[in-house]
């Protein structure tokens, strides 16, 4: 989520091919470096409810996600 | 007397030479950086009026996509999303009902109540900043707004909620008007739920 723009791809690819995890890899680490939270829609396994899950390393992220929305970070409004 | 005028008009050319040289070189530069200027520069001189509605389309399918239908026809119909708290006082507060919940509204504070009684707890002034460094000129679509706010709460509820300013209800929202809300949030579960039993009488 960009301010001003509202969605934008990143990057896209197929993690299970070794360029392209590099490339998302690659990406994700940037997003995190400017700040960027990022966070994965999921079912909690439990209640059934869709929740989000943050993640704070690539290794992190489900391995059946398809996709990862990185957003600025919260701050007092 | 003609002469006189000739011969002035002629001193004014020659002094004025110099600054309609420099003022034509300056332009012709101009225009030259303004044909091989890419996309990306055009797009910050340029408003786009169409920009921001094309934006606010797009999030809104991101966050139909993300969050349950029940939440998705909440946003649809009533303007807000409602997310449960995580936290209970006791044991006995873990039952189908959570203790407390939020409303969440676009570009507005996050409002915790009590669903049990009503009763309005206090209001979290919480933003997510343009960190790209345009002056905080721009802020997210609403339905990004909302999409944030709920991934924040329903991930790590606590460090938004430490993040954000938090103060009585009354500061920036009207109480009055956040009890219509949830008012209008009550009326519209019970049509819902109606609906619903409807619906599995006819199957």
């Amino acid at each position: 989520m960009k301010p001003g723009h509202g969605e934008v791809l990143l990057a896209e690819g197929d993690p299970r091919v070794r360029e392209d995890e590099e490339k998302l890899i690659e990406e994700f680490r940037r997003q995190l470096d400017e700040g960027m939270w990022a966070a994965v829609p999921v079912q909690n396994p439990g209640s059934g409810r869709r929740e989000a899950q943050m993640v704070k390393q690539y290794a992190d992220i489900p391995p059946d996600s398809e996709r990862v929305i990185f957003f600025p970070r919260a701050s007092g409004g | 007397m003609l002469l006189a005028l000739l011969a002035l008009a002629l001193v004014t050319v020659v002094l004025a030479a110099p600054i309609v040289y420099r003022r034509a070189v300056r332009w012709h530069a101009e225009r030259a950086h303004r044909r091989t200027a890419g996309p990306g520069e055009l797009d910050i001189d340029l408003y786009d009026p169409g920009r921001e509605r094309r934006a606010e389309q797009r999030a809104r399918e991101l966050l139909r996509s993300c969050v349950n239908e029940e939440e998705w026809g909440m946003y649809r119909d009533l303007g807000f999303i409602r997310v449960a708290g995580r936290h209970a006082r006791r044991e006995l507060d873990r039952g189908a009902r959570p203790a407390y919940a939020y409303l969440v509204y676009p570009h507005k504070p996050i409002v915790a109540y009590v669903p049990e009684s009503g009763q309005l707890l206090s209001e979290y002034c919480v933003e997510f900043p343009d960190l790209t460094g345009g002056g905080g000129r721009h802020r997210l679509p609403a339905s990004d707004d909302v999409l944030a706010k709920w991934m924040a709460l329903t991930s790590d509820e606590d460090r938004v909620i430490r993040r954000a300013n938090m103060h009585l209800v009354g500061r920036q929202l009207d109480p009055a008007r956040v009890r219509r809300d949830l008012w209008r949030l009550a009326e519209w579960e019970r049509r819902r739920g109606n609906r619903e039993q409807v619906h599995h009488s006819q199957r």
